[in-house]
């Protein structure tokens, strides 16, 4: 969901929303029946069914949830920087933040995407999108960290990402805002003539993970909303929802809502494929960032890439089509078995589903009502699987339950509408509190959901909770959907503000969950694999202290020798090899952050010392019965001074040996 | 006999003993296992001497050092020599040779036995006097068999598999003994 939506709403009659207000307000006490503790009740000792990982939306983060608990398991930082553990504030992290527009400490997250062999989820990855710096990151589930993130080039808004492919071949993203390409500098109301639209295909290495920006098509310039790809019959393709076919650049909630239908691309990504071996694509020279993380030196390294290969609907026939959609649609969600594609719009009181088969037919037999821009333009009619004539008011996402029913959230009469897509008809209706952007019930976008919970993250919770000032922590409510009737379960609170979810079995990756790094395995440039090897270096004004922590000491803990205006680096091994014993970092002063170092990890922190004294350093994390004894002094001399570089642990200073400075 | 030998084989394939450490903050127990040559830990405890020894330092227990216990170099050719021996004592295949070879096995064993307790002994009286963590009249030997409360850990000591394994052979052994003496009557 967007902020624009908001506006867009105001422009519904006053009357509709005074009706919906009082229908609200009437629902509020009928909320939850009978005793629905024991369903969410994950008693002590005991674990949830399902991980769900909820996108931060303007936090820039993923936080990880356990189903049916609702409880809070772990905030995952992606895009946003993270003075908790040091994300983005220690040296090997820095560089997930640069993209081509220099480093940038945060974006707006937004859909959350499992990675998938067969149409099911695998557990290996977890990708979501950035959507203000355009960014697509990869987060490794056996450590719950953000392990990859990478640039996409020329497009703005990325909103319309990173929906994955059924084997993760791709994954599927689409400018939210089309710009000029290459970027000039030119009137914005040259729209129509300038602005293009990109649609891009990142590949996903099937062994490593490894992203790479395979391909972009060229499109038009409206505004590509969100997407899904075609599974089972349907592999192969990508259905994108756009609005704004207007092309207004100014005012869209008036002018971009004026046609009736909007447009939903269908592209032919294996037809894409082989135009890409052919050679049918133009190089671009432009600029964006590929930001990995080294498994073995657990640092991060940026690689700034110059080219991408761009190909042209008008030159590659059957790759692309479009069909009308009603009204500014939003969500665009295929069904498990892949024949049917919702593509609502949001402000038309109906909703058109597809059927794939009479799709490709109308494609087989050339039925179109013209082209844009040389794409053809399937007749409306002839795509369409049938109409669910008014189930609600502002339709935006739909999820699957695997038994022939989906599950659509609506905005404006804040319900979830359950109905069956293979009749048409409403089967049931719940009210939400209040106003539900995304949905998510397990597995919901697979070929095989696990049709037993359904989140609605809601973006309005007046009510909800103990008051805390204007601002509230957004809702999410769980029902139960085993039954033919939705059962609210519970509400529980979420980090920033949550835009799509994705739930998956525990089963599937507490298993592979690591339990520390193993010490022999760091490749760390500065590691110390034991405090024989603690040392400290001077290299001109650079200091480097190779540190290590274990249960309860930091070594060294007695460091002189260093001046104002050195940079001082501290590169803290973790020695511990057990589960859940990392140890903290922090440095009196410090204008960075602190940092956690996970067991057999190295984490380095830079310190630049403004002026002389002792300075205290300690570890952060209780992390034993001595915890608070974890701590040093470092000795900060004047410029000129010279006391010479020395360290020590458990003995005099003093006592140590002199080392001559380079 | 022959049994018996191959019996003896089994020491090195599995711990002679395990010690298992059970507190709140380790889910599951730390287990250590001790074999005729080396430690090891039970699942995803390949970490365990380091983690032990962490835990030892609070109360100033002695650092569990592999390497520096020669018992484990020097026992596996302990027992190759019992193997070369058993097998002398079948190509003798007299009645003297087995009960001798049995009676050694038995003194072996027993020292064995005593060896570990003087280790054990020496880890939980030995302790340092700058121990961070001092409790007046505490000492920290784990039993040699059984059970017992050491501060916030319940500490069981028992034979495992290898020391099954070690009895078996005594018994063979022994059999070897009963039936050569059977067929040297007969
Ligand atoms: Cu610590």
């Amino acid at each position: 969901m967007k902020k624009r939506s908001y506006i867009q709403y105001l422009s519904v009659p006053f009357a509709v929303l005074a009706t919906l207000a009082s229908c609200q307000n009437k629902d509020v006490k009928t909320v939850v029946e009978g005793n629905v503790t024991d369903q969410v009740y994950v008693a002590p000792g005991e674990y949830d069914e399902f991980y769900a990982f909820l996108s931060g939306g303007f936090s820039g983060q993923i936080t990880a949830y356990g189903l049916p608990s609702g409880r809070l398991l772990k905030e995952i930082p992606v895009f946003s920087v993270y003075p908790e553990n040091g994300y983005g504030y220690s040296e090997e992290t820095k560089a997930m933040f640069n993209t081509s527009y220099g480093v940038i400490p945060w974006d707006d997250s937004h859909h959350i995407e499992l990675s998938q062999t067969d149409g099911e989820f695998d557990g290996r990855w977890l990708f979501v999108n950035g959507n203000n710096t355009p960014r697509i990151a990869r987060i490794d589930l056996t450590t719950f960290e953000t392990v990859e993130i990478l640039e996409i080039p020329d497009v703005a808004g990325l909103h319309c990402a990173p929906f994955v492919t059924e084997n993760s071949e791709y994954l599927v993203s689409g400018t939210r805002f089309s710009l000029p390409i290459p970027q000039k500098d030119v009137p914005i109301s040259s729209y129509k003539e300038n602005f293009t639209g990109l649609i891009n295909y990142v590949s996903v290495d099937a062994k490593t993970g490894e992203m790479d920006l395979a391909f972009q098509i060229s499109m038009p310039g409206f505004n590509y909303d969100l997407a899904r790809n075609g599974k089972g019959k349907s592999h192969g393709w990508s259905f994108l929802t756009t609005y704004n076919s207007e092309q207004a650049h100014t005012l869209l909630e008036v002018n971009a809502s004026q046609k009736d239908k909007d447009l939903m691309a269908i592209i032919n990504w294996k037809k894409a494929e082989e135009y890409l071996k052919q050679g049918k694509f133009t190089e671009r020279t432009t600029s964006y960032f590929h930001n990995l993380i080294d498994e073995k030196t657990g640092i991060a390294a940026s690689q700034e890439m110059k080219t991408t290969r761009i190909i042209d609907p008008k030159e590659c026939p059957g790759m692309v089509y479009f069909i009308p959609v009603p009204k500014s649609p939003h969500g665009c969600d295929v069904d498990p078995s892949g024949e049917y594609i919702v593509g609502n719009g949001k402000l038309s009181a109906d909703m058109s589903i597809y059927s794939f088969d009479k799709l490709m037919a109308a494609i087989e037999s050339n039925d179109f009502a013209g082209d844009i821009d040389g794409i053809p333009v399937i007749n409306y009619e002839s795509g369409l699987h049938g109409i669910l004539t008014k189930p609600g008011l502002g339709p935006l996402h739909t999820e699957f339950d695997g038994k022939g029913f989906a599950y659509t959230t609506f905005f404006i009469s804040s319900e979830v509408v359950k109905w069956n897509v293979e009749k048409l008809e409403v089967v049931d209706r719940q009210s939400t509190f209040y106003s539900p952007g995304h949905l998510v019930i397990p597995g919901g976008e697979t070929k095989k959901p696990f049709g037993k919970y359904l989140v609605a993250m809601n973006k309005i919770t007046k009510d909800r909770y103990l008051p805390t000032g204007p601002e509230l922590a957004h809702s999410a409510q769980l029902f139960d959907i085993s039954g033919d009737k939705m059962k609210l379960l519970l509400d529980f609170p979420t980090k920033g503000e949550p835009h799509y979810a994705q739930a998956i079995p525990a089963s599937k990756i507490q298993p592979n969950c690591k339990k520390f790094y193993k010490i022999e395995e760091n490749k760390h440039p500065y590691v110390a694999k034991g405090e024989g090897q603690a040392k400290v270096e001077r290299k001109g004004n650079e200091v480097h202290v190779y540190m290590t922590a274990i249960r309860s000491h930091l070594a060294p803990d007695n460091i002189e020798g260093v001046k104002v205006g050195d940079k001082v680096y501290f590169h803290v091994t973790n020695l511990e090899q057990d589960w859940d014993v990392p140890h903290g970092f922090a440095m009196q002063g410090a204008a960075t952050a602190e940092i956690l170092i996970m067991p057999g990890q190295t984490r380095t922190l830079l310190w630049e010392p403004g002026s002389v004294g002792i300075y205290a350093y300690y570890c952060t994390d209780f992390c034993s019965a001595l915890h608070q004894e974890m701590s040093g002094y470092m000795r900060v001399s004047a410029q000129d001074s010279n006391v010479p570089l020395r360290w020590s642990l458990g003995e005099n200073i003093e006592d140590k040996v002199e080392i001559p400075e380079s | 006999m022959f049994i018996a030998i191959i019996s003896l084989c089994g020491v090195f394939l599995f711990p002679l003993w395990k010690i298992t450490l059970d507190a709140a903050q380790f889910p599951g127990g730390l287990e250590l296992n001790i074999w005729i040559n080396r430690f090891s830990g039970g699942e995803e405890g390949e970490y365990i001497i380091q983690n032990i020894n962490i835990l030892n330092h609070y109360i100033g227990m002695q650092f569990i050092e592999p390497d520096s216990i020669p018992e484990l170099i020097y026992f596996p050719y302990v027992i190759f020599g019992m193997l070369l021996l058993g097998i002398i004592s079948i190509l003798i295949n007299r009645q003297w040779g087995y009960v001798s070879w049995t009676t050694l096995l038995c003194i072996l064993s027993g020292l064995g036995v005593y060896d570990f307790y003087l280790w054990m002994y020496d880890y939980g009286h030995n302790l340092d006097p700058n121990a961070p963590i001092k409790v007046s009249g505490m000492t920290y030997m784990p039993p040699l068999f059984g059970e017992k409360d050491l501060l916030n850990f319940y500490v069981a000591s028992y034979p495992a598999t290898g020391t099954f394994f070690l009895c078996g052979t005594i018994m063979l052994a022994f059999l070897a003994f009963y039936f050569s003496k059977k067929t040297q009557n007969q």
